[in-house]
């Protein structure tokens, strides 16, 4: 009795302590856009049934080693046990609620994060882009279209998109789309209204913005860390990324695919202004339209 | 007695001595030994590029190797320590050795087939490296060749990469085929499946996935070769292929792959734990079915390497769901292991603390693993040193030391000789504390913005690199104490006996090292390999030192 | 060791001096020394229908790549891919008419009437190399080089990597063919290689009308 009082004890000692550690410690790296912290709960949750598990696991086994080592001398065997249905059954049943829970909440997180984004509900659609901008999934549809009509297969009207994380919450359709370009070994970003070229990004604090994403030669990736933001560049894929920056500063922006020599030395910055200074930085960098 | 060698193709003509182990033998243990020892060559040198990478990295700048070497180097370590070192020795290694034996067989079920599968592999790893001097450039792409990069890489180097990794999956085919073949059909008349020790069950799985997968790579390679030398456009967007089927189809191998290079581990420590605890291996049964159920799973959870590629939603979740429930069966293995352990009389010699620190790590790679799983997550840390973590917690941390695990436990049975118990604790502890040290901080590194594959990098991460670097040069160092011990042992280590830990399994019931034709006379009909403690342990007895 | 341990008869643990005394547990028998023939041929057998299942799967890949092209990529404007379905059709027809007649061939061996055996054999070799000439016309007949486009490359890698199987298959049936006639190395008895060849040669069949219908008609 005793016993299992002192084993229920330690557990609960143990989940107490991982859930702290997990809550506790940051491991990442500044919070800067509305999907990072969606994200740093998620990793939260990962962290402490991680340090639970592993720490759990260690604390058996070198217990167990230093419990159960053989004596000097001793020649015997343990005991003969060969199994234990009820406890295999506890140690299958446990992990498969664990994972299966994990995978929910992560569905829930992926959700809030916009990654979930069907073909219909894309209300914030980039102004310049055509209504076949979709997640892959209405891809296929869309494809077949187009197989139908080889002739637009290659005009702006049939292109296809494929999406990162396309959604956002944009009532009063303030998206900020920025055309982007990588190739190696740098990326070039466009910005559709005032027909600025750029080699830095340059966002609003709160202002959402949706980049249109296309490679020139090879898969690059986008990546700023302290958005937690990631999608593969890939050629033949024009590819849409949507994020709300939060906090203003300068951070990376780090290719994340292996595209060559000079793949380590593909980075940029993002310099999230607040509202004030973007306008500022818009209309230094306007320049007229080309009439073609 | 006697009996007629009914291994007919061991024709009196073969070397014996020392030359067999370069010779065309078809004798299971003499390839399981050439594999080993094959493999280890290779490990050195995978382990050489390894050195080169943390030595480039040491400092945040490209100054060490120029930007192409450093890929090339990155592309050859990947390759050399999947392909011609995990995959050889795990499987062709020891499998080779122990599986007759477990079977209750003089030999593989296809001899000749199992010699051409080893006789494949020098050629193809020297193919390989050699493409680094002659071809003008090695591969450059990653051992995961992704188009169309490998399309505009040097294609000299590319193609041989190609030759070379065909090579080897076909040796790796050839050998399940022969795996499958024995274990299902030539064990000896009275030994049912059930009964076989559970590293046959390891095999068995493993080949199967084996079987399934690895052809899927060789066609896929060969699309790839052809777009790069016939100019055709599979995979060229260009010329309107597409590059994210060759991803499909190249991680429809390459997730089984990992499981390839660790469930024949899985089967290893199941054979080690026993042994040295001294107890029967908990939960037989279950273990098969989480062996049958990995291999299942291992074969529809491939697109986890492609949450970032533009795959439709649906899909991702689907491949979050079922890789996350691989954690089940697997899970099930360690918690029967840590019951084996449980109430034991556990001799903690190099080859337990090899195999305990197995446990541990690979229980640390695989919840950073559930964690890879979880598409959201893995949108941030994807293609950073957290995957890089990951995945040497596991082929490392998890497999490697179950190869050396293996190697203190089966040393004796090789050469008849038992290792130095010393050197061997020596190694382990420079091993454990340098791989921790060298792949610990990776993760940190990856979450906070460092991309992998890259020579140069923010000099924000210097310190942590250097961590790493350091542990790297300490598991370099302990290769030392094992090359020692492994070679002066071999002349003059102390007399094992036939069977010095006592072990139940059948490789044991004969002389060590075993004649040609495994056991001197009839093959031993073992239904419980692992009957420790069924009768009463013997009286407890006093060791004179 | 100046004490060794005390052992009783029952007693798992063999003696540490080494002697591999059997515990209880372990009993011994003869190995099966049996190499008779039906025992070695049926792991042979099974050892080439595993092969088979990774040949199989070879193909696998190549169909799941040709059904994504398919379904994901559009061919460029104004490239042609219309294949002609007659002569494809008749290929089909002679390929499966030859696994008939290889297994006549097998039934006739089985009956120790070897020179019949020749004689289908010689007819399934005779339409496996009709296959292939008719394989031949049909590329050089198509209005498509291999690089014109995805379309056109997927279709020779696919027909070209099964043309390669089945230019081996004519091949094995022709070394069998003579084995039935010189030096009784197919027999009534002993006839691995003609089985074996056999279940390759349907093998391939089944791999074509997959490819034909994914192919041509889909
Ligand atoms: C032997 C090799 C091996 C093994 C066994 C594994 C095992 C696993 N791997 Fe790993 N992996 C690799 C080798 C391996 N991996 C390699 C080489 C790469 C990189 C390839 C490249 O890009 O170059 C990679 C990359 C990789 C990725 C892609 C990351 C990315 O590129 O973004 C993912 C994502 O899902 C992943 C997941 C997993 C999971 C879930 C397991 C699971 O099988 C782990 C299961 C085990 C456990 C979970 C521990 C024991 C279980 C318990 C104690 C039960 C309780 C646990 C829970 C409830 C969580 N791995
Ligand atoms: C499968 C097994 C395996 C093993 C065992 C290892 C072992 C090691 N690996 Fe590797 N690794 C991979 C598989 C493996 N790796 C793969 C698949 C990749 C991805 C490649 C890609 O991105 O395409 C990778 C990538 C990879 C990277 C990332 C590179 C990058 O992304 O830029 C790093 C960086 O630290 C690294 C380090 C190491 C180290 C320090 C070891 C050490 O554990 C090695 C220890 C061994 C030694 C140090 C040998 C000691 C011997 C000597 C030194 C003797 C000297 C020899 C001669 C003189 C001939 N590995
Ligand atoms: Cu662009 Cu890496
Ligand atoms: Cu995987």
């Amino acid at each position: 009795m005793r016993r299992a009082a002192g084993l229920a004890l330690a557990t609960i000692a143990l989940i107490a302590t991982g859930i702290w550690i997990g809550f506790n410690v940051n491991l990442l790296p500044v919070v800067a856009s509305a999907n990072a912290p969606v994200y740093d709960d998620l990793f939260k949750l990962l962290f402490s049934i991680g340090i639970i598990l592993f720490v759990g696991i260690t604390i058996v086994l070198v217990y167990s080693l230093f419990k159960f080592r053989r004596r000097v001398g001793d020649q015997g065997d343990g005991l003969a046990i060969e199994g234990n249905l009820p406890l295999e059954i506890v140690w299958t049943a446990i992990p498969a609620v664990v994972v299966l829970f994990i995978g929910i909440y992560s569905y829930d997180i992926y959700e809030r994060m916009g990654g979930m984004t069907s073909f219909h509900d894309h209300s914030a659609m980039l102004a310049g882009a055509s209504d076949n901008a979709s997640g892959i999934g209405a891809e296929l549809a869309s494809n077949i279209e187009v197989k139908a009509h080889p002739e637009i297969a290659n005009t702006e009207q049939g292109k296809r998109y494929w999406a990162g994380i396309a959604s956002m919450d944009d009532p009063d359709n303030k998206t900020l789309p920025v055309d982007v370009t990588a190739m190696q070994f740098a990326f070039i970003f466009h910005y559709p209204e005032g027909n600025i070229t750029s080699g830095e990004l340059h966002v609003s604090a709160g202002q959402p913005v949706q980049l249109r994403m296309e490679a020139r030669d090879v898969i690059h990736a986008f990546w700023v860390p302290q958005f937690r933001l990631k999608q593969d560049i890939i050629p033949g894929q024009p590819t849409l990324l949507s994020f709300t920056p939060t906090k203003p500063g300068t951070y990376p922006i780090v290719c994340a695919e292996l595209c060559g020599p000079y793949h380590g030395g593909m980075r940029t910055n993002v310099v999230v202004h607040d509202p004030d200074s973007f306008q500022t930085w818009l209309d230094q960098n306007r320049q007229p339209a080309i009439s073609a | 007695m006697t009996i007629a060698n009914p291994n007919d193709f061991n024709e009196p003509l073969q070397p014996s001595g020392w030359l067999r182990y370069f010779s065309f033998s078809l004798d299971h243990k003499v390839i399981g030994i050439q594999y080993l020892v094959c493999g280890f060559i290779f490990y050195l040198i995978g382990g050489a590029l390894a050195g080169v990478i943390r030595v480039e990295l040491a400092s945040p700048i490209s100054d060490f190797v120029s930007r192409d070497t450093y890929n090339e180097v990155l592309t050859l370590h990947g390759t050399i320590m999947i392909f011609l070192w995990i995959v050889p020795v795990v499987n062709g290694g020891f499998g080779n050795y122990l599986i007759p034996f477990y079977v209750g067989a003089r030999d593989m079920a296809f001899p000749r087939l199992n010699a051409v599968a080893f006789w494949m592999i020098p050629p193809a790893g020297m193919l390989l490296i050699s493409s680094y001097f002659l071809a003008g450039a090695a591969a450059q792409s990653g051992w995961t060749a992704y188009p169309p990069l490998s399309l505009t890489t040097p294609a000299a180097g590319q193609v041989v990469w190609i030759l070379s990794v065909l090579l080897l999956g076909g040796s790796s085919i050839f050998g399940a085929i022969n795996f499958i073949a024995t274990v299902l059909k030539l064990r000896r008349p009275g030994l049912k499946l059930m009964q076989l020790p559970m590293y046959c069950w390891a095999m068995l799985g493993t080949s199967i996935l084996a079987v399934l997968s690895t052809p899927v790579l060789a066609g896929t390679l060969i699309l790839l070769s052809f777009d790069i030398i016939a100019h055709t456009g599979f995979f060229n967007p260009t010329l309107g292929g597409n590059v994210v089927v060759y991803q499909h189809l190249f991680w429809f191998y390459s997730h089984p792959a990992v499981y390839i290079m660790v469930l024949p581990a899985f089967g290893l420590v199941s054979e080690i734990l026993p042994v040295h605890a001294r107890k029967p291996l908990f939960g037989y049964v279950t273990m098969v079915y989480s062996i049958m159920a990995i291999v299942f799973l291992g074969l529809i959870v491939w697109a986890h390497h492609m949450f970032t590629s533009g795959t439709p939603p649906w899909m991702r979740l689907f491949f979050t769901i079922a890789t996350s429930f691989i954690a089940v069966p697997t899970g099930i293995k360690f918690f029967n292991w840590l019951a084996t352990l449980w109430g034991g009389r556990i001799a903690i010699n190099s080859a337990m603390l090899f195999a305990c620190a197995f446990i541990l790590n690979f229980v640390f790679g695989g919840i950073t693993g559930v964690a890879l799983a979880q598409v959201p997550f893995d949108i941030h840390v994807h293609d950073t040193y957290f995957v890089v973590g990951h995945f040497h917690y596991i082929v490392y941390g998890g497999t490697v030391f179950v190869i050396f695990s293996s190697l203190y436990h089966w040393y004796p049975k090789f050469t008849g000789r038992l290792l130095n118990e010393d050197l061997g604790r020596l190694h382990f502890l420079l091993t454990f504390i340098g791989f921790n040290l060298c792949f610990l901080p990776q993760h940190w590194l990856g979450l906070n913005g460092m991309p992998r594959r890259v020579a140069e990098y923010d000099p924000a991460f210097t310190t942590l690199n250097q961590i790493s670097s350091v542990g790297a040069l300490l598991m370099a160092i302990s290769t030392l104490p094992l090359l020692i011990n492994v070679v002066v042992t071999a002349f003059k280590g102390e007399i094992a006996g036939d069977n010095p830990w006592n072990a139940l399994t059948p490789e044991w019931l004969t002389s060590s090292p075993p004649p040609v034709e495994n056991w001197p006379g009839e093959a031993p009909l073992v239904k419980e390999p692992y009957g420790y403690g069924h009768t009463e342990p013997a009286l407890a007895q006093e060791a004179t030192p | 060791m100046t004490t060794s341990p005390v052992q009783t008869a029952s007693e798992p643990n063999p003696s540490p001096s080494g002697q591999a005394n059997a515990p209880l547990s372990i009993e011994t028998s003869e190995l099966p020394l049996d190499h008779s023939h039906g025992a070695h041929l049926d792991v042979r057998m099974f050892g080439l229908a595993t092969f088979l299942v990774a040949d199989g799967m070879t193909f696998a890949g190549f169909f799941a790549a040709y059904l994504t092209f398919r379904a994901v990529n559009p061919l460029p404007p104004g490239s042609n891919y219309e294949l002609e379905l007659i002569l494809p059709t008749i290929n089909t027809v002679i390929l499966i008419i030859s696994s008939f007649t290889f297994h006549r061939a097998g039934k006739e061996c089985r009956a120790d009437r070897l020179g019949a055996s020749r004689v289908w054999l010689a007819i399934t070799g005779a339409l496996g190399a009709a296959f292939l000439a008719g394989q031949m016309v049909e590329y050089f007949s198509l209005p498509f080089g291999l690089t014109e486009n995805l379309f056109a490359s997927t279709f020779y890698a696919l027909t070209g990597f099964h043309g390669l199987h089945v230019t081996l298959g004519v091949i094995c049936i022709a070394i069998v063919a003579l084995q039935t006639h010189r030096g009784g190395q197919v027999t009534a008895a002993n006839h691995f290689g003609l089985e074996a060849a056999e279940l390759y040669w349907h093998f391939v069949d089944v791999i074509w009308v997959v490819l034909f219908g994914l192919l041509y008609l889909l």
